[in-house]
């Protein structure tokens, strides 16, 4: 049984930020004066906020007629695990965890709603990742055909996963804008936005590592409970943790027994990398931690499992075909960047002075594009006006990607036009049947790709157009420099816009349907598999744990590159996240399910002086699921990070005999850590 | 609906001379979005934590979420709609564009004009000027790298002196 989240929820408040009561006014200072006004009489019942907590018999119940906290287990081995820690070599033992992050999208949500008072007619202006799938819920909870739901997702100030969610807000201002023929408009305050707007991470895994003598690894047995908060958002991120758990390397057996466990806290859902930084963190970890037991180099212990270079599918032990990867040169490549040797040189002459310099590395296999299973297609639209100019409509949107520069590139380079006359118009149900959104680095593998298959099926269209202008063969036609050539023929040529004239006008082939456009939905046959390499160097004070970042290198492979500026702002904002996960962030609650962090001076988004330059390389393996060879970099770098710099931490600490740091490695947890250590 | 007295106030924003109607309760930031019409200042938090409603007045970074508009009558004040001079971009602005330092965009107008007072009175900042300058402003998307990188592009383009070792 999946409980259902009421809208409002008089009767029973399951978490800080559950909504209980709506009130429309004329003004803001109304609507607030009037909620002041509104009495919520509660009794306190006790509350679970953690999982710990929550999963012990006896346990308050967040849903008391579900009658446990537990809302999924699963068990799953594959390979022979027994075997595997029958009499390994060593097997390593950690308890790791994910803490709870926010999103915080600077551009808190937001809702707009107007009905029309003579059409049948909603539109809604949302702050939303996925404008299609908003459209749909509202449509089916109004009861009203979806031709008649206007959804707008207009430019959009970032979401990171945090507007990925269909939440109460969108349907109740909906719903009270039809009702009073009124416009009706909603705007997340900060605080709301730390109680109320879905949070991420949040994994708990208690996990085993075999390895033999030589660092090869046997077998992973990992436990892990997943926070769900109050309402059953994420219910499948520890499934999608599961499904990457083996990261880049050869596992060959592995078991994984999931628990989802519902808290009193604020549901969770997807942040940046949504179930896969968890997986990478967790094998990320393991690998250091078998390394140093073994007294090997963590390099070296990588460099002998990781998979070898492959260009067609692998499928890992887990059932997950790998589309292509090259890691080992990943990890040689960012190794090669920071002259590693020489880090670990001065490693030792620093130690040998006092000092607590660490040095981490991560490899890390991200899983993106989804997907090829279920509804997760993407649609576009390629439209041409008699003029030659063009429009480009995509389901994805964008919220800071920049797809309005990416496709229309990938638009200009398959017709020839100069991309000032290409429009790329988004968010925006009116303009596009159906459409899924920005999420997941899909947007180039998925959506990037239906808009080049539209622009190819214009291409074609527009081909023949131009034979039948220069008298020549469909196939003899080439695009360049943004004209139409007959092949090896000086001077037949025709632009672009002269095709579009004839597109609309005389002289087309005399069987030929006016117009000039296509629309495409992409399905992909498979996922996409982006990775790299990164390393961290940090330095500790001895004397007050506080931490200096001091270089960050990394290499991500994403396949194909179709915007060199675009994909390094993306690998910089990921940075940005995943060293945030590393060292800053946490969300925590009070044991009474009071929110401790509402706010940006408890909830520490890093600020200009505290993130280092960062160095970037990358290599490329193109995708062989797509035909534009690309895979997503949205989420790659969040992925690699988080990991990359605890490793750094833990071998910073290393010579203090320190084995164990959960993120965020503040000052204070690391001065704690050392004091710990002294008084061993 | 109950009666608001509404006070006049005269502002100076981006040269041109305002006079309005407003409840005196009413923040900068809500004053000019909601009764002047210039959206392009942002609202992130209302409590002074991320600076998105950051404005200049009389040239210094401002934060109009906690500011009264009748305190700010006898002042200059600067949004990013005064930025560009008619269809030219202000070379900050051209920076940005140029290097990617706008993702989502919606910590632009105050990145830009932060940016803009510390070059009025730094014209070649070191990355570390640079890097206090803009730290109270937040940025979720870029990692702020590309903005320091615009900031140094726009100045170098603006000045013929060499970035300052250290100021
Ligand atoms: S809106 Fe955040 S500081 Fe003003
Ligand atoms: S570009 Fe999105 S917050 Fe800075």
């Amino acid at each position: 049984m999946i409980p259902s989240r009421p809208l409002l929820n008089a009767d029973r408040v399951r978490f800080a930020g559950d909504l209980v009561a709506m009130v429309v006014a004329e003004t803001r200072e109304q609507a607030r004066d009037a909620a002041d006004r509104v009495v919520v009489d509660l009794d306190q019942h006790p509350a679970v906020t953690n999982v710990d907590a929550a999963r012990q018999p006896g346990a308050a119940l967040v849903h008391e007629d579900f009658g446990t906290n537990v809302a999924y287990q699963s068990t799953r081995t594959w390979g022979d695990v027994a075997a595997a820690f029958d009499r390994p070599h060593r097997v390593v033992h950690a308890r790791l965890r994910n803490q709870r992050l926010a999103g915080v999208p600077i551009e808190p949500r937001g809702v707009l709603a107007e009905a029309s008072r003579w059409e049948p007619v909603l539109t809604v202006w949302s702050s939303t990742q996925i404008p299609h799938g908003v459209r749909d819920e509202l449509a089916a909870f109004l009861s009203m055909p979806q031709t008649d739901v206007r959804v707008i997702a207009p430019e959009v100030g970032g979401g990171f996963g945090a507007k990925l969610s269909l939440y109460p807000e969108e349907l109740l201002v909906a719903w009270a804008a039809r009702r009073l023929l009124r416009p009706v408009k909603w705007v997340e305050e900060r605080s709301e936005h730390m109680q109320a707007t879905t949070h991420g991470r949040g994994q708990l895994h208690d996990a085993e590592l075999a390895v033999e003598a030589d660092g090869r690894i046997r077998g992973l047995r990992v436990r892990l409970t997943a926070d769900l908060g109050a309402y059953p958002m994420g219910v499948g991120l520890g499934p999608l943790t599961r499904r990457l758990l083996c990261g880049c390397y050869r596992v060959p057996a592995l078991q994984v027994d999931i628990e989802s466990v519902y808290t009193n806290t604020t549901p969770i859902a997807a942040y940046r990398g949504a179930g896969r930084p968890e997986a990478i963190f967790l094998i990320e970890r393991m690998v250091d931690l078998a390394a140093r037991e073994l007294g090997m180099d963590p390099v070296e212990f990588r460099r002998r499992n990781l998979l070898p270079r492959f260009e067609t599918p692998v499928t890992t032990i887990a059932g997950e075909n790998y589309d292509s990867g090259d890691y080992p040169a990943a990890l040689e490549r960012v190794l090669e960047n920071a002259d590693y040797r020489g880090l670990r040189r001065r490693q030792d002459e620093a130690r040998a002075q006092g000092r607590l310099i660490g040095i981490g590395v991560a490899s890390y296999v991200e899983m993106a594009g989804f997907g090829p299973s279920g509804d997760l297609f993407e649609s576009a639209v390629v439209r041409v006006n008699p003029d030659g100019a063009v429009t480009v409509v995509t389901g994805t949107s964008p919220h800071g990607q920049g797809h309005e520069t990416a496709w229309a590139q990938l638009v200009a380079l398959e017709l020839g036009v100069n991309p000032d006359w290409i429009t790329v118009r988004h968010g925006d149900t009116a303009l596009l049947a159906a459409g899924t959104g920005t999420f997941g680095s899909r947007s180039a593998a998925v959506g990037g790709t239906a808009v080049h298959l539209a622009a190819r099926d214009v291409q074609e269209k527009a081909r023949r157009i131009a034979a039948h202008m220069l008298e020549a063969a469909p196939a003899d036609i080439v695009v360049r420099d943004g004209s139409w050539h007959v092949r090896g023929v000086q001077g037949r040529a025709v632009g672009f816009r002269d095709i579009a004239q004839v597109a609309y006008g005389e002289g087309r082939p005399a069987d030929m349907e006016a117009g000039l456009e296509a629309t495409r939905y992409f399905q992909p046959p498979g996922l996409v598999f982006p990775f790299g390499a990164h390393l961290a160097v940090v330095e500790i004070d001895p004397d007050t744990g506080a931490l200096t970042l001091e270089r960050y290198l990394s290499v991500d492979d994403c396949g194909r590159v179709i915007n060199p500026l675009l994909a390094e702002g993306q690998v910089h904002g990921g940075l940005a996240q995943g060293i945030a996960q590393a060292l800053y962030e946490e969300v925590a609650y009070g044991p009474d399910g009071e929110l401790l962090t509402g706010n940006l001076t408890t909830y520490l988004v890093p600020t200009a002086p505290d993130l280092p330059s960062f160095s970037l390389d990358r290599t490329v393996t193109p995708s062989p699921v797509n035909p534009l060879g690309v895979k997503g970099i949205g989420e790659s770098a969040t992925i690699g990070s988080t990991p990359a710099v605890v490793n750094a931490v833990v071998d910073a600490l290393a010579p203090l005999g320190v084995r164990e740091i959960d993120p965020p490695c503040t000052p204070e947890k690391i001065w704690n850590a050392m004091l710990a250590s002294r008084s061993r | 609906m109950p009666v608001t007295d509404k006070v006049p106030v005269h502002l100076l924003v981006n040269g041109e001379a305002y006079e309005v109607m407003v409840p005196p309760y009413k923040t900068l930031l809500e004053v000019l979005r909601e009764d002047l019409g210039l959206t392009g200042t942002k609202h992130g938090c209302e409590l002074g934590e991320c600076s998105m409603c950051g404005v200049l007045v009389d040239g210094k970074p401002y934060l109009s979420c906690l500011a009264m508009p009748l305190d700010l009558q006898q002042a200059e004040i600067s949004t990013v709609e005064g930025l560009a001079n008619g269809n030219e971009p202000h070379p900050l602005q051209r920076a940005f564009a140029e290097l990617g330092a706008a993702q989502c965009g919606y910590c632009t107008p105050a990145m830009l004009l932060t940016a803009k007072s510390l070059l009025d009175s730094n014209p070649r900042p070191s990355r570390e000027a640079i890097r206090q300058a803009l730290a109270g402003v937040l940025c979720r998307c870029t990692g702020y790298l590309k903005i320091f990188e615009a900031v140094e592009l726009a100045a170098a383009r603006s000045s013929t002196s060499p970035p300052a070792a250290h100021v």
